[in-house]
């Protein structure tokens, strides 16, 4: 949401905009002022600012959420094994402590910069910001933000990212897109992780993730893959190449435009 | 889910418009908050009177408008209030809709008192 788009007006407020609502005086003498804006307008502000970084440098931003443990790292080691010779990958690592994260994508050859939140529950703007300056984002093609493991908060947190994308792994329950709605609905992919393990899990049906996805009103599209297994990868592959293919051409037609 | 830190950052709007306008006080200020936003209502209200301590806004009545989920179909054009993990159109099933209310979280207005102080 922001402040300029006129995104914020709603059915529930827009008679305020009507002349004479924007600043009154009561009859207490008292000055009511109406404001209209985010609470998350600072943070908002500075993920436009992180934004603008990013298409400066035609860099693709995806931002990857989930509950601890649904592979998130895992999978992002898988990706870069397939992607590391076609693009320039860089990620940024979001946790409560340790460099651990960072560790495992460093050995892949591949620059992490690790933030550690201390009792933070999710990334914001401004720590994704500071870690940008430690990136040489000239010569990036994408980058991943692994957000703090958490399906409340992060949610609320625009970061500038391009696409948000949503893990859940079949370990967990299949109604998570139903009991976390404000998560599952900000996911432009949802992506059911270690489905190698279906086969021994008999209460998480795909089918029924993709019920409670679709109830949302979330036209995301689902994909499930075993980043450890190595199956279902070429279909979230796919879908990153699509997102960096059509990220770099609109940069490019933008740059026409202004040039 | 971060309600204190939200507190902090509402607080520092609410100081700059005051600042802006010399107000001597805040007396009130009004939200706007829908189930979609994930802010917790509740933590809101609890949170506010630590966050406020030693500002302009301290002691301000803080009154929280929760707005409902309401959704405008677009394959029939029915409007319809829903649950907030139910958001299809509950008369033609249809999920092409358009959100109308339930995801805000807004600073909508502030009370302010500019009287002088009476020596």
């Amino acid at each position: 949401m922001c402040d300029t788009c006129g995104c914020n007006v709603t059915t529930g407020n827009k008679h305020l905009l009507k002349p004479g609502g924007k600043l009154s005086r009561t009859a207490d003498g008292q000055q009511s002022i109406t404001v209209l804006k985010s609470l998350l307008n600072e943070n908002d502000q500075q993920a436009g600012h992180n934004r603008e970084h990013f298409e400066k440098y035609k860099v693709l931003a995806i931002n990857l959420m989930s509950s601890p443990g649904a592979g998130k790292t895992a999978l992002l080691e898988a990706t870069i094994d397939q992607l590391k010779d076609k693009y320039r990958i860089a990620v940024i690592e979001g946790d409560l402590e340790t460099e651990n994260d960072a560790k495992r994508i460093r050995a892949k050859g591949i620059a992490a910069i690790q933030i550690t939140t201390g009792s933070a529950c999710h990334l914001d703007a401004h720590m994704v910001h500071d870690a940008l300056h430690q990136l040489d984002l000239g010569s990036l093609d994408i980058i991943f933000i692994e957000n703090v493991g958490n399906l409340v908060c992060p949610a609320s947190f625009d970061l500038g990212q391009h696409q948000n994308v949503v893990l859940l792994s079949v370990t967990e329950g299949d109604d998570k897109p139903a009991k976390y709605p404000v998560m599952f609905r900000a996911a432009d992919l949802m992506l059911l992780t270690k489905t190698d393990l279906l086969p021994v899990l008999d209460d998480f049906d795909p089918q029924q993730a993709r019920h409670y996805l679709h109830n949302l009103a979330n036209p995301a599209p689902v994909i499930e893959l075993s980043a450890t297994k190595n199956s279902g990868l070429s279909s979230w592959i796919e879908w990153l190449e699509q997102q960096i293919d059509s990220h770099q051409h609109t940069a490019i037609t933008h740059a026409h435009k202004h040039a | 889910m971060h309600e204190l830190s939200l507190c902090y950052g509402l607080l520092k709007q609410v100081e700059q418009i005051a600042n802006e306008q010399q107000a001597r006080q805040v007396s009130a200020i009004y939200l706007q908050v829908g189930p979609l936003s994930g802010v917790e209502i509740k933590l809101l209200k609890q949170s506010f009177p630590i966050a406020s301590q030693g500002t302009i806004a301290e002691g301000a009545r803080l009154e929280i408008e929760n707005l409902p989920v309401r959704i405008h179909c677009r394959n029939c054009e029915e409007e319809s209030a829903v649950k907030n993990n139910q958001l299809c159109c509950p008369h033609c099933h249809s999920a092409s809709i358009q959100l109308l209310s339930g995801d805000e979280m807004l600073l909508h207005s502030i009370k302010l008192n500019q009287e002088p102080y009476h020596v």
